[in-house]
């Protein structure tokens, strides 16, 4: 195109160039993140499987949903681990935050130290866990040398979940530490100082000045942790085996998702109807968190 | 271990009636921080430092015990009585760990590629340039980032099949090979930047091409650095997607042969241990050589978002 202006204000550019820029990027976003959306969808009112184009069954799905005892103990788990993990990641990485906010010698190599859980593969985590919390691994023989003997953290049902629910706290405690780290260097120093003056000590300082200044981290924290934590997989895949423990009784939604729709003989369909549920409940949870935030503000 | 920071304090406290000196211990409002209080910090600093990195050394540990040693002792050994490497070797004899791992540094190598060329160019044009429908743009990447991967998984998969491309190292790349994320990333950055000197360069001619390579791309190195990063990273270690891609034992990424040999080998702890050690070493490696530019990184962008 030849209309080259006279003022620099208007971009000489081929109309076609700005779509050539972002092309790259909205093919491989659209063929493989929002197509495969629509089509979870769609496919959720189908019969379809893996080499089964399917037809159309209306609610079908959702009706045989209700009745699955497998999808209420995969819903019970993922629910029960956003419960146990929310918490946990809102405030341990908080405290983690202040302890190294502090720029004293050797703090850089305890930060960095501190990642590395966020940067090793969950498998490697998962694997390592599993040898630690096994029946004659680390923290078991340590258990039974201070007298307390042998635990079962991965044949029992619970303690299962519960070891997972740990795991996956220790893994992200490094992560959500960065955000928070972000945050309190944007908290003003006056505050901390007036209150000081005022006589307060550090836990009144900590209720009183830090965490107001950084509670819209918080919420962020806790919606990230909450939506990771409803879609949780390889932790409880890798601690409890594919097919979720003692009875399966350990399975998440996310588990039963890869179980059903995989496979000469997966259920399409089926797994999407899952899925569905699984996108309805996260964007629940972010509304959720989002209005609990607003709330206290008012 | 209260009594190495106890000594340290001592070493940089500022001799009484000489002016304070100038490496004493401050905190962040550049107040001293007293003896005890430091004392009481470093000593949570290692007992985090035992819980975070132990685990790791003491798989590390399990790795280089030798066939004969028993690894399931009460009280627990920590040191290898007499280390050795030959589980290294088993586990290359057992699975093809080397090729696992060449795998997996394609696969990350490529990951890496993709996005920072392609969030960059996206990135470019939704910040910098003018026309018709950007809006409209900006908003799929924005929908495609809130899109929760672990749900359309199975309709990934099925496309992948269509396409034909499932149980390749390709169809493992292709849907992170630009992450919606890495794009809005690479926006942020790029609407930083002052619009002076991109005028300059237009009035000497440049085109949008020139502008983009010469002027814009140099100026934010830093969140390009940061894309790579966590594009790396995150081919490396992902799990789920390379397990319902790959089917083959002969293309599997570090990561599947891993659960593999877990699940293969699970009553010997030792070769399990070293087929960690061969994954987590080489990210661990890279993330030392690399955090300092990460965590800035990543507090410029928390902060400016």
């Amino acid at each position: 195109m030849a209309s080259s202006s006279s003022t620099a204000r208007v971009r000489r550019q081929l109309p076609t160039s700005p779509w050539l820029f972002a092309a790259p990027g909205l093919l491989v976003v659209g063929v493989f993140i929002l197509y495969p959306f629509v089509s979870t969808v769609v496919n959720a009112f189908t019969d379809r499987r893996t080499l089964i184009p399917g037809t159309f069954v209306g609610l079908a799905n959702f009706r045989e949903l209700l009745h699955d005892d497998m999808f209420w103990i995969g819903l019970r788990n993922s629910t029960l681990y956003v419960l146990g993990v929310v918490p946990a990641l809102v405030l341990l990485p908080l405290l983690l935050a202040l302890l190294v906010q502090k720029n004293i010698p050797g703090i850089t190599f305890f930060r960095s130290a501190f990642y590395t859980p966020v940067v090793a593969s969950i498998v490697v985590v998962g694997l390592i866990w599993v040898w630690l919390l096994d029946e004659r691994g680390l923290v078991n023989s340590l258990l039974e040398s201070i007298g307390v003997g042998r635990v079962g953290f991965l044949s029992d049902q619970w303690l299962l979940l519960l070891s997972a629910m740990a795991v996956t706290v220790w893994k992200g405690l490094g992560y959500y530490m960065i955000i928070y780290l972000a945050a309190l260097a944007n908290v003003p120093r006056e505050l901390h100082e007036a209150a000081s003056v005022d006589g307060a000590g550090a836990v009144r300082r900590f209720l009183t000045v830090t965490v107001p200044a950084v509670r819209s981290t918080m919420v962020l924290v806790a919606a990230l942790s909450s939506v990771a934590a409803f879609k949780v997989f390889s932790e409880v895949y890798l601690m409890a085996g594919p097919d979720g423990g003692p009875a399966g009784e350990d399975t998440t939604l996310v588990m039963l998702v890869q179980r059903t729709g995989t496979g000469l003989t997966g259920r399409v369909g089926y797994a999407s109807a899952i899925s569905v549920v699984v996108f309805v409940v996260t964007v629940g949870l972010m509304l959720l968190v989002l209005r609990a935030d607003r709330k206290e503000d008012a | 271990m209260s009594v190495l920071a106890n000594e340290r304090d001592v070493e940089r406290r500022p001799p009484a009636g000489r002016g304070p000196r100038r490496r004493r211990v401050t905190d962040e409002h550049g107040r001293r921080v007293r003896g005890w209080e430091l004392a009481l910090r470093y000593l949570l600093l290692l007992a985090v430092l035992a819980l975070t990195v132990g685990p790791f050394l003491w798989q590390l540990s399990t790795s280089l015990k030798g066939p004969t040693e028993d690894i399931f002792s009460s009280p627990p050994k920590f040191l290898p009585g007499d280390p050795t490497l030959h589980n290294y070797k088993r586990v290359a004899d057992t699975i093809p760990v080397w090729d696992y791992a060449f795998n997996s540094l394609k696969v990350a190598g490529a990951n890496v590629v993709t996005n920072c060329v392609g969030s960059a160019l996206a990135g470019y044009a939704l910040a910098r340039l003018r026309y018709r429908g950007r809006r409209v743009a900006t908003l799929v990447f924005i929908l495609a980032m809130l899109v929760p991967v672990e749900g359309i998984i199975i309709a990934q998969f099925t496309t992948m099949r269509e396409l034909g491309l499932n149980n390749t190292l390709i169809g493992v790349v292709l849907p992170g090979c630009v992450g919606a994320m890495n794009v809005l990333l690479m926006r942020n950055a790029f609407l930083n930047l002052p619009y002076e000197i991109e005028d300059a360069a237009f009035v000497d001619g440049a085109n949008t091409w020139q502008r983009f390579l010469r002027i814009a791309l140099p100026s934010v190195k830093g969140t390009l650095a940061v894309v790579a990063i966590f594009a790396f990273m995150g081919a490396w270690d992902d799990f789920l997607w390379p397990l319902i891609v790959l089917s083959d034992p002969s293309k599997f990424t570090l990561t599947i042969g891993l659960n593999y040999l877990h699940g293969t080998f699970a009553n010997d702890e030792r070769l399990v241990a070293a087929g960690t050690v061969i994954a987590v070493a080489p990210l661990i490696a890279l993330f030392a050589c690399l955090q300092r530019y990460f965590f800035r990184g990543v507090g410029e962008g928390a902060v400016k978002g």
